[in-house]
């Protein structure tokens, strides 16, 4: 598959859907949706057909601006490839998922969405640092205009915190990234912003943990882990339906991304010296991510903070540095993607229906709508981490790694669970359950399209959870890069 | 140091001077639009004089060039100025500056 | 043996077809898929229990697929067929099933008849995968999968939220315990290298001969997973909130299975246990304390349901002072057993209750006897079986467990002890219960609406519970091979006749207390003394209160006053800076013509002084 063309088609889809909404007001919706399904298509294809000699599923060069050593160099191996499709797949349902919330200029509103999908597919193929800098850019400023245009009431303030948080870490990446590409051209006289080719860097460790730090500040903004949390439950409370989707199921996972491609390889050694660090982010994230979740009174603020403690998962994963980390974090990303995705799509319904995010304007909402009401209860109980479905098994491999490299941290990590339980099972409790609150008007159940959305994401999850082996065999070719083979 | 009408230079410019000036302070004490714009008019003159006088001093068309630039300048400025002055008028009904202070920072 | 898989499969398709088809069916054909999948579930599990014993081979393993596999840590899908897993077998599909029958005319009347059907479907499924799993995965699967049943169940009327309430209640302090459980499970993989049962367990004999810290540090966690699940102390304070679910929902899910899984899995670890005495007296102090605490507060409860939840707990214990005595058999025997007449009481008590219209306290019922009488006969066989009168099937596997435990070195007669002690107590408070429910004046006309599939499996229950004894003397002799055990009736020492004359004498101490009347029973109880420590009893020795003030209160209020998240305080004052700075700044520009132009002027003359000092 050429990866170049498939961003081409998400950019040019994203004009063609501008411009259609001349045509018919309901056409950019069509536009978005068949372009995510022809790509989701894409992605398994590529899947089934197998990679290609090296582990990779698709790799492309064009040259760029020679003079400086930045060209377009696109990779997808396994690990690129899933989190692509999972992209794809998640685009397709937020666009369904938010087929009737917009009204207002559609077209551009598709336009953003694709661009924002365009910008994230080449986060994850890019393999020149360059490259996946103009791509991280690419992808915020689309999101940055979901938020501002198509918002809730509190827009302009969430969608400027979101957009000052993540400028300002990339800005400390682009450094860090600058200054690699200098040291390496000092040593080594070749001005190249090659992934690879800085693989080959040789730093000093000061240097190097300097740098590693630029990057890693960046990515843990993006993820989001304590204390670079907080643009999240605003960003996440304020966006539309379609941009929480997107937001919770993708672009956190860039962040987690970046850590585990750049962060681990091109500075192993600092990296794993700051483990412990890493680890005890990841530990705060899961503790009080829990714990805020469960003093929030906004339905998707509650899940805003719950996805901050998934994440955390992630961050401890990772940096127990072995393969049983690595691959629950992995499996923890894509798990996360699903459920808490579904779970804004709730949200999102909610707010559509009865016009408010407040859970004491919630209750007994089981009784009007037990469609919604099941749907709630399995993602809450997926995200609570059931074995069964796929969150329990990144939760556990990323238990089970961290637990041989520090126990008293995988303690307290697994106390999360119990917090888990209590703010999901309280999310449901005080929305689905309890009294019918009479203030309710009458409300629409999930119909088929709705319905068909969630089914494909609970398909995924007890997918996931029961035979996760796709998965773990598509990320096993690149741990041994990643320094944890077994 | 005397130019040809024996007038001397630092005379001349004294006067340039004395004529900004005036402008300056008819600027910054004045509130009718008017008179500011009157005073405008003053200083760019009095520059143009400053002109005048050194071209004459130095035997160059120059000074009398940049006159001429002066008087087009201060033709359009005109222009432009009435025009907002009208328009100030319009909207606040006063010549007072100072009604049009919305454009804070 | 082949069609081991089906026994949980049977479940989990009723479960599928309930849940596809959201409560369209009508309600006939919900109650035969819903009772008719556990019922063919217990055909197949009989079947293959049968060619089980007759193979005489040890164990029949059946591997599904690989679950997960990363590096070294894989874990199989495998189904593990053995005694133990007979037993448990047994009791899920054959009580399970009586349990589903007699819920088909208990919930008739509800709203959500199909949902009821489909989470229970989906515990049989649950519980079934927990006694079949050879990995430990898998078992957790089970685990949380019937903690999750549990949490729907008892927070099935769903409107009341005292019911979610307690429903969470017991998902959340389960979860206390299961992260325990975890824990175990990654000490346990990183010592071993395996989470296979049979597997880790024979790497522990051969790496541990003599017991280990280790070895007891996984024992011990693995304890704190089974003390949550089967609600033993500590973490005791949720099975009285869980009586909120529907009555079959107490009987199949809080007192016949789920909360006897914590027994299954200690003993499913025998090996482990074996390794390391502290573990096992760790076990048997959990197990006493249970029996002890719960039996003097099932004393003092008015709710009927309450007063069997304190007693599930009671003779939980029972089981756990048995695993850590050592007598394995004697806490699987009781664990059939105890899901044999415990099931029988709860399923009598939802009639009376469901005749009473959903009244559950016992103060307000009384002469019920003459009109209720298959509830009325069943309870009283329930009863006797409880508090173990001789030749009741709870008697023999009571006695066992007690004359096992007087045998424990050093310790025996203070097992013993507390034991009997709580065995009084349990003819006792039974005792009362049925003296308040059946006897005294009536207060209340009931109306019976016992149909066929309601009382049968009352019938059944009643047969099993009087004769369930048998099974002690022939299948499960040989369950665990340990000899130590002491079946049947040991007339010959002085502890043996006093186990078996004990309970009776509770018996004529709660007639001649509750229905002769003959001490001043309301004097002792408003008395000073009397009072307080009936409170204390009544709140269950106050476990509630300490967690509260402790852990959750301290929690909430955090949580109040964190609602805002003060790590944002430290971004919101640096926005708050800059705006700062911006008004300050901004007063200069005032928008007037004239203050610009003075200003101009001013930086003019600035320059024009400072280049001229230059």
């Amino acid at each position: 598959m050429n990866v170049l063309l498939l961003i081409c088609l998400l950019l040019a889809a994203g004009l063609v859907a501008w411009a259609s909404e001349r045509i018919r007001p309901n056409l950019p919706n069509w536009v978005a949706l068949t372009t995510f399904v022809l790509a989701t298509l894409w992605v398994v294809f590529a899947w089934l057909s197998g990679p290609h000699e090296g582990g990779l599923y698709a790799e492309q060069f064009y040259s760029w601006i020679p003079r400086f050593g930045i060209n377009v160099i696109l990779k997808v191996d396994g690990l690129s490839l899933m989190l692509i499709g999972l992209t794809m797949l998640l685009g397709a349902v937020a666009v369904v998922s938010s087929w009737t919330e917009t009204t207002t200029r559609r077209g551009f509103f598709q336009f953003n969405i694709l661009w924002v999908m365009a910008g994230v597919v080449g986060v994850f193929s890019a393999f020149d640092l360059f490259l996946f800098f103009f791509f991280w850019e690419v992808m915020l400023i689309p999101m940055y205009f979901l938020i501002a245009i198509w918002g809730h009431e509190d827009r302009s303030y969430a969608s400027m915190k979101f957009f000052l948080f993540t400028q300002i870490s990339g800005l400390l990446m682009l450094v860090a990234i600058v200054a690699l590409v200098w040291i390496h051209y000092s040593t080594h006289g070749v001005l190249s912003f090659d992934y690879h080719t800085l693989l080959g860097a040789e730093l000093d460790d000061s240097v190097a943990r300097l740098l590693m730090l630029g990057f890693f500040v960046a990515f843990i903004t993006k993820l989001p882990s304590v204390p670079l949390h907080t643009w999240l439950p605003d960003a996440h409370t304020q966006a539309p339906t379609a941009g929480s989707v997107i937001l919770a199921g993708i672009l956190l996972k860039t962040g987690a991304y970046g850590i585990v491609r750049f962060v681990v390889t091109l500075f192993p050694e600092a990296s794993r010296d700051f483990w412990i660090y890493g680890m005890a982010l990841g530990v705060a994230s899961i503790l009080y991510g829990g714990f805020m979740a469960y003093s929030q009174s906004d339905f998707k603020r509650l899940v805003a903070y719950s996805s901050i403690a998934h994440m955390g998962f992630v961050l401890v994963g990772v940096y127990s540095f072995n393969d049983l980390g690595m691959q629950g974090a992995i499996v923890t990303m894509i798990a996360h993607g699903f459920s808490t995705a579904a779970l804004f799509m709730m949200a999102g319904a909610l707010q559509e229906r009865l016009h408010t995010r407040e859970m004491s304007k919630m209750g007994g909402l089981w009784v009007k709508a037990p469609r919604m009401g099941a749907v709630t209860m399995f993602f809450v109980i997926a995200s609570v981490g059931m074995p069964g479905l796929g969150n329990f098994i990144g939760e556990f491999l990323v238990l089970l790694g961290a637990f041989q490299k520090n126990v008293f941290l995988t303690i307290c990590a697994a106390i999360g669970i119990v917090v888990a339980a209590v703010y999901g099972l309280s999310l449901m409790q005080r929305s689905f359950q309890g009294t019918p609150n009479p203030d309710v008007p009458e409300m629409r159940d999930f119909a088929f399209r709705e319905m068909s959305a969630m089914i494909v994401l609970m398909v995924a999850l007890v997918w996931l959870g029961v035979y996760p082996q796709h998965v773990l065999s598509m990320t096993d070719a690149i741990l041994p890069m990643l320094g944890v083979a077994p | 140091m005397e130019g040809p009408l024996g007038i001397p230079l630092e005379h001349v410019l004294y006067l340039a001077i004395t004529l900004f000036l005036i402008g300056v302070v008819g600027i910054l004490i004045r509130r009718n639009v008017i008179f500011i714009l009157l005073s405008l008019e003053l200083m760019m003159n009095a520059s143009a004089l400053a002109f005048v006088a050194a071209g004459a001093y130095w035997q160059e068309a120059d000074g009398q060039v940049m006159f001429m630039f002066i008087l087009a300048l201060a033709a359009a400025e005109v222009a432009v100025a009435l025009g907002l002055v009208v328009q100030l008028a319009r909207r606040f009904r006063t010549l007072d500056i100072d009604a049009a202070s919305e454009m804070t920072g | 043996m082949e069609m081991l898989w089906l026994v949980p499969a049977l479940p989990l398709a009723g479960f599928l077809v309930l849940f596809v088809t959201e409560g369209k069916l009508p309600k006939i054909a919900v109650a035969c898929i819903g009772a008719g999948c556990v019922g063919f579930s217990a055909v197949v599990a009989a079947v293959v229990g049968w060619e089980y014993l007759t193979s005489g081979t040890d164990a029949y393993s059946q591997v599904m697929w690989t679950w997960m596999a990363v590096g070294e840590f894989k874990v199989e899908a495998t189904l593990y067929f053995d005694y133990l897993a007979l037993v448990m077998v047994g009791v899920i599909t054959g009580v399970g099933f009586l349990i589903h029958l007699y819920a088909t005319g208990y919930m008739w009347e509800e709203e959500g008849y199909s949902r009821f059907f489909a989470y229970m479907n989906l515990f049989v499924f649950a519980m079934l995968l927990l006694v079949l799993g050879d990995s430990l995965l898998l078992l957790f699967l089970g685990w949380e999968g019937v903690g999750l049943c549990s949490y729907l169940l008892i927070g099935f009327f769903h409107k009341d939220p005292a019911n979610g309430y307690a429903a969470r209640k017991a998902f959340v302090i389960t979860r206390v315990g299961d992260t325990a459980l975890i824990l175990g499970l990654l000490l346990l993989f990183r010592e071993v290298g395996t989470l296979g049962i049979q597997e880790s367990l024979e790497t522990a004999r051969s790496i541990w001969p003599d017991g280990s810290l280790m070895n007891t540090a996984i024992a011990l966690l693995l304890l704190g997973g089974a003390v949550g699940k089967s609600a033993q102390v500590p973490l005791q304070t949720w099975l009285p909130d869980a009586m909120a679910g529907p009555t079959p929902v107490s009987a199949l899910i809080h007192a016949a299975t789920m909360v006897t899984a914590g027994v299954y899995l200690i003993a499913r670890m025998q090996g482990i246990y074996l390794l390391s005495e502290h573990a096992m007296l760790c076990v048997a102090f959990v197990g006493l304390a249970t029996l002890f605490i719960a039996s003097f507060t099932a004393l003092v409860q008015s709710d009927i349901k309450r007063v069997l939840a304190f007693s599930t707990m009671s003779q939980i214990g029972y089981m756990f002072l048995a695993l850590g005595v050592g007598a394995w058999s004697a806490a699987i025997f009781h664990l059939m057993t105890h899901a044999f007449f415990k099931a029988l009481l709860f399923l009598a008590s939802g009639s009376v209750i469901l005749s009473l219209h959903h009244e559950q306290d016992m103060h307000k019922m009384g002469g019920l006897w003459r009109k209720l009488p298959i509830p009325f006969w069943s309870m009283v066989v329930g009863s006797i079986a409880l508090a173990a009168l001789p030749f009741t099937s709870g008697f023999v596997s009571k006695d066992a467990i007690l004359l096992t435990a007087a045998d424990a070195p050093e310790l025996g007669m203070v097992f013993w002890g507390g034991a009997i002690a709580a065995a009084f107590m349990t003819s006792l408070y039974t005792t009362r219960m049925m003296v308040l429910t059946f006897f005294g004046e009536t207060k209340m006309e009931p109306h019976d609406p016992s149909k066929a599939n309601m009382w049968l499996p009352l019938l059944v229950l009643a047969a099993l519970s009087l004769g369930g004894g048998w099974f002690g003397f022939t299948v499960l002799d040989s369950l665990f091979h340990d000899h130590g055990v002491h079946f049947g009736l040991h007339l010959d020492n002085p502890i043996a006749i006093a186990t078996m004359c004990i309970p009776l004498l509770g018996l004529v101490a709660g007639y001649l207390i509750f229905y002769a009347n003959v001490f001043d029973r309301k004097g002792i109880a408003e008395s000073g003394v009397g009072k307080a420590v009936g409170r204390f009893w009544f709140v269950g020795w106050g476990f509630d209160k300490i967690y509260d003030s402790l852990v959750v209160n301290p929690f909430r209020w955090l949580a109040r006053v964190n609602k805002g998240d003060f790590v944002d305080l430290l971004f919101r004052f640096t926005a708050l800076v800059a705006r700062i700075l911006n008004n300050l700044f901004s007063i200069s520009q005032n928008g007037r013509l004239r203050w610009y132009a003075l200003t101009m002027f001013g930086g003019l003359l600035l320059a024009i002084v400072f280049v001229a000092i230059i």
